[in-house]
């Protein structure tokens, strides 16, 4: 086991390199600004940044946006509507990025307290896509004086922008002799922009990567500097192709500096309440952590093993959900060979979940860092899962080196490993073979390849430009080139609104399969994860049960996004007696220290109804905002089949025994019926049975969400939540007049 | 014997907590266990003997992403 004390720092960026980037910067233009100070959690600002025209402007924030939209994500998405029309695309020069952190954002005694939200329209998905991140960023912008941040039109030249808040300047700057990669990247502007060592602390960064350039599921890396390590580490705002607009603006990275973190820049209401609070979050990680997810530990890997054993894990492109290989990558093995132990490995200040773990000094085999010694960050489930099982690789070094090349080259891990997974099943179905691969053998488990593969993709060459179109224009690609067949290909697709899945397999559970369908983004968990209650638990048998599920933790979770929150505090780990409470799922204490926060932080006193209300006003605007850009309504809603039930025969055959008692039990065939039926009878049986329980499904959540049944919000219910706005109002109408309501 | 809300077919006498746990692979770290209603603490399961009529419930905390 490697321990903290024994990890060498790592070696510091010369002085002379240093001095040599910096005598190459070209200041292109300077704004001074007056900062305004955080009360309860806000500054009411917001910068907006013209990449065009190299220009910085301070507005304020209306007060109505504050009450309807609180801020994080809700922000991120009312500044989007207003810069964007429904023909705007992911490259047209309106569309924005827009990022916020939210009111609890930045404050330093509870756990998971400093996540920034980013929203963009997607290159995948032509909507608009929401990601969270870890880092310093949105909370060292709030205290340089922004609750968000938007970045619009188009340079012409690679810049950087640099909001320096211990001078009150905002700088765009040619930087021509950074690297691209994000690790170097970051290391750099880090360096460059702090004064000294310690004062690195006091920067930070926002990258994408070289191969965010040409890859649709580019994203944008957040750094957080590691003093003990001695490295800028990285987080990633994955999902979406956030990177690929920030590149298509010619933005080399972002930089904030300033003066340092103190304990109440958020300027609380009460800040003894958030300090008690915090007090017992952490008591209970010490204690608890170690006999529960030991997440101090592993991360969020610890899952990988256990879910293999619930059928969860997407092994071989989610065709499967055991994974026969997983005991060489169990959390065991990544905590004993790979994954330092003992650092304070939180993403931001406080946290001491410290879920964030590296493996240090690792050394690469591949690319263009061959021979290196890097920190990787990492793997956490998703990643792990993704660039894992899902392609069949089991081997921990090189999910490590997949994901560390992902991270830098800016590729998000998920739509990266999903996506190879879609390109690994093609090769066995015959869609695709070397010559069309341009020599590369993409075999389950092949890693070299995959690595390969991803080095391509970052060099813009070859079969990397064809992975750089992420799998829903591949498929429309490989069946106009005559490979293959579009429909089979939409069945074992692992894409959804042209997002690619992240990486739990749902055959067995209904509600999660609409956890995964029913999204505004597309198919990622972190609206509702509800396999375990439906799949394992049973606690939602009905329709009934299932619908109320997913409107109530879309609107949960949609909350932590709206402050700044990291979710993982709320349910990775539980105090020890909460398997008393009425309602240990929802680990009641958690909800009401987030209540506490929300009050320490603001001064107003919400519950748990006004929380859901405030997430419910957000979450419809976003439905709304996709059905607006053309892409909201019960069709966009549709699955791929292998999220549903077994495509192929050997998928079927896989847990045979399973489906066939399924189908006396569930579909209403007789025992006799079932055994008299060929094994294609019984798929398509089954089949039929599961993509009609999915429409069932759908009848059943969306009046609970207070839509129609072709999915757009009531004008009656937008306005018991006060949204009943005018531009809102214009885009639902007409749709509403069609179906009758 | 009532499992999670569904009939356990596999009930025998002398048939344990920690065996249901094991039989059904529920390696989940964060588990509430509920017999009739009653909390069983992990340092109970091997020692409490589940009745034909006992209702379980093996309840797995969400957690992840
Ligand atoms: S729990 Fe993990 S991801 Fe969340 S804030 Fe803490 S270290 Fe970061």
């Amino acid at each position: 086991m490697i321990h903290i004390c024994d990890v060498p720092r790592y070696h510091a960026i010369s002085e002379d390199e240093l001095k040599q980037m910096r005598e190459k910067h070209v200041l292109l233009r300077s704004f001074s600004y007056e900062k305004t100070p955080l009360e309860r959690g806000y500054t009411d600002k917001i910068l907006t940044v013209d990449l065009g025209a190299k220009e910085a402007v301070v507005s304020d924030i209306p007060a109505e946006v504050k009450e309807k939209f609180i801020g994080g994500k809700g922000y991120c998405l009312r500044y989007l509507w207003d810069a964007v029309n429904p023909s705007t695309r992911w490259d047209s020069p309106e569309n924005e990025i827009v990022m916020s952190a939210g009111p609890i954002a930045g404050i330093t005694q509870y756990g998971g307290t400093g996540k920034t939200l980013i929203c963009t329209i997607s290159p995948l998905t032509d909507i608009p896509v929401d990601s969270n991140v870890g880092g310093f960023f949105g909370p060292y912008l709030k205290f340089a004086g922004f609750d968000a941040l938007e970045l619009k039109g188009k340079s012409e030249t690679d810049v950087i922008v640099v909001i320096d808040a211990t001078t009150g300047t905002i700088t765009f700057e040619e930087a021509p002799l950074e690297h691209f990669d994000a690790h170097v990247l970051c290391e750099e502007l880090t360096s460059l922009y702090a004064k000294d060592e310690k004062d690195k602390m006091n920067v930070a960064v926002v990258a994408a990567g070289s191969a965010a350039d040409y890859c649709n599921m580019g994203m944008l890396n957040f750094s957080f500097y590691d003093p003990r390590r001695g490295v800028t580490r990285l987080k990633q705002a994955g999902r979406g192709g956030i990177g690929r607009v920030f590149r298509d603006k010619r933005i080399k990275a972002l930089v904030c500096r300033i003066d340092g973190v103190k304990a109440n820049l958020n300027h609380v209401a009460d800040i003894g309440l958030i300090n008690k609070t915090g007090v017992k979050f952490h008591r209970e990680i010490a204690n608890n952590d170690i006999h529960q997810n030991d997440m101090r530990g592993v991360g969020t890997a610890y899952s990988l093993r256990t879910l293999a054993d619930y059928d969860i894990v997407p092994t071989n492109n989610f065709k499967f959900g055991d994974a026969p290989g997983i005991d060489e990558m169990t959390a065991a093995v990544f905590k004993k060979d790979w994954l330092t132990q003992g650092a304070a490995d939180g993403c931001w200040y406080g946290c001491s979940m410290a879920c964030a773990k590296a493996s240090d000094h690792f050394l690469l085999k591949t690319g263009p860092y061959k021979g290196q010694r890097v920190c990787v960050d990492g793997p956490e489930y998703e990643s792990a899962a993704g660039l894992g099982p899902a392609c069949g690789i089991y081997n921990p070094q090189e999910v490590l080196e997949i994901n560390f090349y992902c991270d830098t080259y800016g590729l998000d891990t998920i739509s990266y490993g999903t996506m190879t997974a879609f390109l690994m099943e093609c090769y066995e179905r015959g869609i695709l073979n070397r010559e069309r691969t341009g020599g590369l053998d993409l075999s389950w488990g092949n890693a070299a390849d995959d690595l390969e593969l991803m080095h391509r993709m970052a060099r813009n060459e070859g079969f990397g430009k064809i992975a750089a179109l992420g799998i829903h224009k591949q498929k429309a690609y490989f069946a106009e080139m005559g490979w293959g067949d579009l429909a089979e290909m939409n069945d074992f697709g692992m894409e959804q609104k042209g997002l690619e899945y992240s990486e739990y397999s749902a055959k067995e559970s209904l509600a999660q399969q609409g956890g995964y369908g029913l999204t505004n983004k597309g198919p990622q968990h972190d609206e509702a994860w509800l396999i375990f209650m439906d799949q394992v638990n049973n606690q939602i048998p009905t329709f009934e049960d299932k619908a109320e599920a997913l409107y109530f933790y879309p609107m949960f979770r949609t909350w932590f996004g709206l402050m700044g929150l990291c979710k993982l505090p709320w349910n990775d780990i539980v105090p020890a007696d909460n398997a008393l409470t009425d309602d240990p799922k929802m680990v009641p204490e958690h909800v009401e220290n987030y209540l506490n926060l929300y009050y320490g932080v603001t001064g107003k006193r919400i519950d748990t109804k006004e929380m859901i209300r405030q997430s419910e006003r957000v979450y419809n605007f976003q439905r709304i905002f996709n059905i607006r850009m053309g892409k909201g309504l019960r069709a966009d809603d549709a699955i791929p089949y292998r999220s549903a039930g077994p495509v192929f025969e050997d998928e079927y055959l896989w847990r045979e025994e399973r489906y066939d008692t399924q189908l006396v039990e569930l579909a209403g065939y007789t025992p006799e019926q079932v055994k008299s039926m060929s094994l294609q009878e019984r798929m398509a049986a089954t089949r039929k049975f599961r993509e009609a329980r999915y429409q069932t499904l759908i009848d059943a959540v969306y009046p609970k969400r207070g839509w129609t049944l072709n999915g757009v919000p009531t004008v009656e219910h937008l306005r018991e939540l006060g949204m009943d706005l005018p531009e809102l109002l214009e885009v639902i109408e007409p749709l509403l007049a069609k179906e009758g309501v | 014997m009532i499992l999670n809300y569904r009939e356990y077919k596999s009930w025998r006498e002398g048939l344990t907590v920690r065996d249901v746990i094991e039989e059904n692979t529920f390696t989940w770290p964060k588990l509430v266990v509920k017999r009739n209603g009653t909390v069983i603490w992990p340092e109970e399961y091997g020692s409490t003997v589940l009745d034909e009529t006992d209702d379980l419930e093996v309840i797995h905390l969400l957690g992840g992403g």
